[in-house]
């Protein structure tokens, strides 16, 4: 019956050989997320009259809502430029997701809307191609009003294009500010 | 490396285990061989001893009338009557050495003590040459009598050899697929698939994370030479918790002849500007000793519709299998090993992150990145291997035939999505490994009734890689299965066969998985399941979910002969499904979906009582087979859209898996009928309807109805040409659940209605197939097909396409194959 004690023996060996070290898994270092994308707003005639907008989602797809904040009032009639910086704050520290962008501005593109409110934006920066990026621009503001600006960054767009309607690709960030324009 | 060593360490160790086992099975027999000579230890010299012989059948356990018997020693000669029996009467305490003869078996030598009054059993072996017939008749057996199985035969595979599985499987009445662009799909059973849909592949359950919509079953078709496709759970040999049916491939049995045969086969076609190559080679051995080699490849480009290429839709496949082994007909082993590989282009423009960008696609119609024709296969894509190991012995006792199988199953699956950064490295990495251990008798019970048993242990372990960067889909896991079934069956009346079937299946999940802290709390995982918490690392929280499944299944089946050729099958089946890690575990955004899908800790196991009854008839010019079914399915677990989600991205819409009643009917109709001599018209049609029982709301993703005609005509004088045409009748599927959302489109400050829920338009497709054989002047035949599919070129949209919302199907294609057979 010796027979039967080394099959006994051999029976758990197989099922346990293949069982490794119980160790836990590794946490991931999320590295595509987007969690914050800041608007920084410079008057070109007032350097005093700056505006910070931004939209950040600390726990990405969970259930918590994004927060946005905008710090102040745009002032009618002016030009205000524009830089957009985008960060993964789930790492520690916290990852610039700008540079990535730069790097890869022949696959990005920031798009600028705005509705209720009369603002006008132009481009400030430009691919390799000469295509348009957006990681600066410039806007003009017009009357005094409510408003909202969305901010869409555009992942693989067809590059050039006229417009998010028709530019496809995928969209990595997408906000809407309230806004409002005093006189 | 490291990993091949250890894999190379752990084969050795199974083949080790195998020897182990093996030599128990064989030191069992000795055993039962040796005990009664123990007990019979003798005390009287006399001769006075009574042997008794008798001589029976090996394969059927039957008796055999006039088998001689011979005592060397003595010069005593007997001749069996008819129970097998032949008694030699006044014999002293000593070995002989017995001959049995008997006209058609292979004679036998044995020796035998005789110490006190002795009865010996004797089994003869068939003449070879008789031999391959009697597998031939055990081997077309059904696994089951009392169910109906729809088949697919070996010509039928190759006639669709550059085909995936189920592409195949589309051509029995009631199943259809869900695809995942053109090549990529998932065979539907009875409206069911993915993780109620169990695969068979040679004996082995495949484990190929089969819970995922968009992963195809990782099995070749050219490494197949049989599918039974058996609708319903009444599979119990093989899975309780196949709530819409099992699929059963396999390759077929090797003859016990010395001959040397094979195949090979290549195919062209137009569409995908591709092909394959495909060939087997078997050698057998009438002692029993056989091996067979088989491989495959495939490459094609990007397919087109009517009006455009679907870029980035190519793939290329390598297959390979191997089996050897020895035949013995009361024993034997054989050890079977193959490697499915994959790399499959996903259609560039399905690439979708927003509810806008799906809105967008919509409206466009065409996807929005078209480019010239191309070989190349970028991202997105898939690439899968599947390794399949199986070890298998089995020998005939006295109380039947016993199998051992011991399998190991790896199955890789690397995806690819388009990401900022190091596109070379995978969004998803998943490596599943699976070892099962079982054991299986099959025995006559009686002379009319069969009972087969099993016991199966299995061990899984699931690794997603974290290198991706991505989180993870589905966790870490182990699972310990451990299953037990019986079935028999019963032979009552020359009409009526009966068949009841029991199974028990445990499962033991041990997973471990980061969730976010604000889902844990929101879900109130943090109340319902405190003691999984590992630790709280603030964003995450590492959890150890366990969970044990005991699940009951059970069958009852009846056969009525009405005559030789007319069948009534009634069936029932109850199945208990666990849930699958995506129900379980899911909890984020599902790129490919563009939707947050959100899975449940405390979902329960999902039973179906599955009721059906076939009508089968058939004689020389027509066929008929009838098939109703009704699946009343409880804890049926499903998703359903609850809300939209706003995240930085913009707001998703927000899915979670319920587990509601739910309750599937069906119909199919399938007729052939020869007119004339050579004039052939088939016929065949499906209707399946699914609804949650609460509120009668559609299910969604059910087939719609379709029929299909088929008139063929055949010329065997002109080398067996056979021309047919096929029209296939897709209606549109009008009853779906209206899951459709709006959509807040944040750049106008409006909503907008996301549609995904309105099926594409019924379509109407016609085929033409045409085939001719050639015999080779060395006994080998040539066999060429012309198929042209979608023969009018028409431009059209499936429900049961996942990519529907971005592209239209393939065009016009005209397939080319050639297979030479020797």
């Amino acid at each position: 019956m010796k027979i039967f004690k080394y099959a006994l023996l051999a029976i758990p060996f197989l099922y346990f050989s293949c069982n490794d070290d119980d160790d836990t898994p590794e946490p991931i270092n999320e590295e595509e997320v987007i969690t914050t994308m800041t608007i920084y707003l410079e008057n070109s005639a007032d350097a005093s009259d700056v505006i910070m907008m931004q939209t950040q989602d600390l726990d990405g797809d969970g259930p918590n809502e994004p927060v946005i904040t905008v710090d102040g009032p745009l002032s009618s009639g002016s030009v205000y430029i524009g830089a957009i910086g985008w960060a993964n704050e789930m790492e520690d520290p916290a990852e610039n997701i700008t540079l990535e962008i730069l790097e890869e501005a022949d696959e990005h593109q920031v798009f600028f809307n705005a509705t209720g409110v009369d603002i006008e934006f132009e481009y400030g920066d430009f691919d390799s191609n000469n295509n348009p990026l957006g990681v600066v621009f410039s806007m003009s503001t017009g009357n005094a009003g409510d408003g909202t600006i969305t901010i869409t960054l555009v992942h693989e767009p067809t590059k050039p294009n006229d417009g998010l309607d028709t530019a496809g690709g995928s969209v990595d960030i997408q906000t809407s500010f309230p806004v409002t324009i005093e006189q | 490396m490291l990993i091949l060593v250890e894999e190379l360490a752990l084969f050795y160790i199974y083949i080790l285990n195998f020897l182990v086992v093996y030599i128990i099975v064989r030191s069992i027999s000795f055993f039962l061989v040796l005990i009664p000579l123990h007990i019979n230890n003798s005390y009287a010299q006399d001769c006075e001893y009574k042997l008794s012989i008798q001589v029976l059948d090996l394969h059927d356990g039957l008796p055999l009338v006039n088998a001689t018997v011979e005592i060397n020693e003595l010069d005593k000669l007997g001749t069996t009557d008819f129970d097998g029996n032949v008694v030699f009467k006044n014999l002293c305490t000593n070995s002989y050495t017995l001959n049995i003869t008997h006209e058609e078996y292979e004679s036998l030598s044995l020796l035998v003590n005789v110490k006190k009054d002795t009865y010996k059993q004797i089994r003869l072996e068939h003449h070879l040459n008789e031999l391959e017939e009697i597998m031939v008749i055990s081997n077309n057996r059904n696994n089951s009598r009392t169910l109906f199985e729809n088949k697919i035969s070996k010509e039928v595979l190759e006639d669709y050899n550059s085909r995936s599985l189920g592409e195949v499987l589309k051509t029995v009445t009631g199943i259809s697929s869900l695809n995942s662009g053109n090549y990529l799909s998932k065979p539907v059973i009875n409206g069911l698939h993915s993780s109620r849909v169990i695969l068979i592949n040679n004996g082995v359950r495949l484990e190929d994370q089969e819970w995922g919509i968009e992963h195809a079953p990782s099995i070749d078709i050219n490494s197949i030479d049989k599918i039974s496709i058996i609708k319903g759970a009444s599979a119990l040999k093989y899975a309780g918790d196949a709530v819409g049916g099992v699929i059963i491939a396999e390759s077929s049995r090797e003859k016990l002849l010395d001959t040397l045969y094979g195949n090979a086969t290549t195919n062209l076609q137009s569409n995908g500007r591709g092909g394959g190559i495909s060939t087997n080679f078997t050698k057998t051995n009438s002692n029993g000793w056989y091996y067979r080699l088989q491989g495959t490849l495939k490459r094609m480009g990007d397919f087109e519709t009517p009006n455009y290429v679907m870029t980035n839709t190519g793939f290329s496949e390598h297959n390979l299998s191997l089996k050897a082994g020895l035949n013995r007909i009361d024993h034997g082993f054989d050890i079977y090993y193959s490697l499915f590989s994959n790399y499959l282009g996903i259609l560039r423009s399905s690439h979708a992150h927003t509810a806008i960008d799906i809105i967008n696609a919509i409206e466009n119609e065409v996807p929005h990145i078209i480019e010239d024709f191309s070989y190349d296969i970028n991202i997105p894509r898939q690439k899968i291997s599947h390794n399949l190991l199986k070890l298998r012995g089995f020998k005939n006792f006295d109380f039947g035939k016993l199998s051992m199988r011991y399998d190991f199953q790896s199955n890789d699956r690397k995806e690819y999505d388009i990401r900022r950064g190091d596109r070379t490295k995978p969004a998803l990495d998943l490596n599943l490994q699976t070892h099962s251990l079982a054991f299986d008798l099959e025995s006559k019970f009686q002379n009319n009734s069969n009972l087969k048993a099993g016991i199966l242990a299995r061990y899984q372990k699931n690794f997603p890689d974290p290198a991706t960067g991505v989180k993870r889909i589905i966790p870490d896991y182990k699972k310990y299965d451990f299953s037990l079934y019986s079935v028999y069956d019963i032979n009552l009346s020359e009409n009526w066969f009966l068949e009841a079937a029991l199974r028990y299946d445990f499962s033991h999940i041990d997973a471990y998985k980061y969730y976010r802290t604000s889902l844990w709390e929101a879900r109130n995982y943090d109340e319902l399941f405190p003691e999984f918490v590992v630790e709280d690392l603030g964003l995450n929280t590492l959890t150890n979910p366990k969970f044990d499944f005991h699940n009951i299944s059970s069958n009852l089946g009846a056969r009525y002969s009405i005559s030789e050729s007319e069948n009534i099958f009634i069936n029932y089946s109850m199945s208990s499904r666990k849930p699958n890690p995506s129900e379980l575990f899911s909890e984020g955004l599902h790129h490919s979906s563009a939707r947050i899908e959100i899975g449940d800790l405390s979902f329960n196991s999902e039973v179906g009582h599955n009721f059906s009854i076939t009508y089968d008839s058939s004689n020389e010019k027509s066929s008929l087979t009838v098939n109703a079914f009704a699946n009343i399915v409880d804890d049926f677990i499903y998703m359903i859209p609850i809300d939209l989600m706003p995240t930085i991205a913009g707001a998703f819409p927000y899915w979670e898996y319920k587990q509601e009643d739910a309750k599937l009917f069906g119909f199919d109709l399938k007729y052939d009928s020869q007119y004339f001599t050579n004039f052939f018209v088939g016929h065949q049609f499906s209707i399946i309807k699914g609804y949650e029982r609460a509120n009668d709301k559609p299910l969604i993703n059910m087939p719609p109805v379709n029929l299909k005609n088929q008139i063929s005509y055949n010329f065997p004088e002109l080398n067996n040409l056979n021309i047919s045409l096929e029209s296939e009748y897709v209606f549109k599927q009008n009853e779906y659940p209206n899951n459709n959302f709006e959509v807040f489109i944040p750049t106008e400050q409006t909503y907008q209605l996301l549609d995904t829920s309105t099926p594409p338009n019924a379509y109407h497709l016609l085929n033409f197939a045409s085939s001719i054989g050639f015999k080779a002047e060395n006994g080998g035949n040539y066999k060429i097909n012309l198929r042209v599919e979608n023969l009018f070129n028409k431009l059209y949209k499936n429900y049961l396409n996942r990519l529907r919302y971005f592209t239209h199907e393939m065009g016009r294609n005209i397939l080319l194959s050639v297979s030479y057979n020797y």
